[in-house]
């Protein structure tokens, strides 16, 4: 128990060194740097060119896809590490192996209608 | 489940921690519903699902704490943000996010939560399990999967498929349904 609790102390002293670095680097690059706003300066950089209209567009729909690609390749993977412990285990065998082929075909029938559709094409 | 349940009066680190977090999931999921900018609301659901994965740490359900974290603060957030990209939605405040439902829609979560905070105290009651890390490895929960739920698994895969053919039709214009 204290075991357990012990080795996410050391992640969270991990983490806490990481914001540290960061931190501190920003606030000596404070402490150090020549401060002198112009209105010019403090406007959004856009390839060097003035900002046109607003910051907000309206993305495509298309890239929606791509977003839920993503999920579906994340939740994909979060049920290969639970069953990569346990499909050589003894009581397990093949038909856990045939399981999740099956449930990958599912999911992989998705990407072929997406890739005929031409979905993942980059025109 | 029944083992001598320790006085509540002296918590212990965990207890105080688990408290902290479930305030902070609290306290980030009304700022979701409340804040006035569509964007905030929804990086205010990573803190809210951020502090259930740290809740979810310190019952030392490991697993489930990372897969929260893969798949609500990265994955569910990503599409939610899509979403409201997708959307003509205005990035700034806007004065007209409330709906005009906000008094029988406080009704109804204020009764669902009362529901459900009243089956959960009636259902355990004194009910004390003692933290066992491992319980929610990896390896516990495909056991649980591959022995006792092999048939949602696969619905699931299902539902994906479902969805992503959905989300394609949707958004190619191209394809037209059979008129």
């Amino acid at each position: 128990m204290d075991g357990y609790f012990d080795r996410y102390a050391v992640v969270a002293v991990l983490l806490a060194i990481g914001i540290a670095v960061v931190a501190g680097g920003l606030f000596v690059n404070r402490l150090l740097r020549p401060d002198r706003p112009t209105p010019e300066k403090l406007t959004t950089y856009e390839c060097g060119v003035d900002p046109v209209g607003d910051g907000w567009a309206q993305s495509q729909v298309r890239y929606y896809v791509f977003a839920y690609l993503y999920v579906v390749f994340a939740v994909d993977a979060v049920f290969l590490f639970p069953w990569a412990t346990v499909f050589a285990a003894p009581g397990f065998g093949m038909t856990t192996l045939v399981e999740m082929f099956v449930f990958l075909g599912f999911i992989a029938l998705g990407i072929l209608y997406a890739w005929r559709k031409r979905v993942l094409a980059w025109t | 489940m029944t083992e001598a349940v320790p006085s509540y009066l002296s918590p212990t680190g965990q207890e105080i921690v688990f408290l902290l977090l479930g305030a902070m999931a609290v306290g980030s999921a009304l700022l979701v519903v409340t804040t006035r900018q569509l964007v905030h609301a929804a990086l205010w659901l990573v803190v809210c699902f951020g502090a259930l994965a740290g809740c979810y740490l310190v019952l030392t359900a490991e697993f489930v704490a990372w897969v929260q974290v893969l798949i609500y603060v990265g994955a569910v957030i990503v599409l939610l943000l899509f979403g409201i990209m997708l959307t003509r939605a205005p990035i700034g405040r806007t004065a007209d996010l409330d709906s005009g439902n906000r008094a029988v829609a406080a009704v109804v979560a204020v009764a669902t939560a009362a529901v459900l905070v009243t089956v959960v105290v009636d259902g355990f009651r004194n009910a004390y399990a003692p933290l066992d890390p491992g319980a929610g490895s990896a390896g516990e929960l495909g056991s649980a999967i591959f022995r006792n739920w092999v048939l949602p698994f696969e619905a699931l895969s299902v539902l994906l498929l479902a969805a992503l053919i959905g989300a394609i039709v949707i958004s190619r214009t191209d394809i037209r349904g059979r008129d």
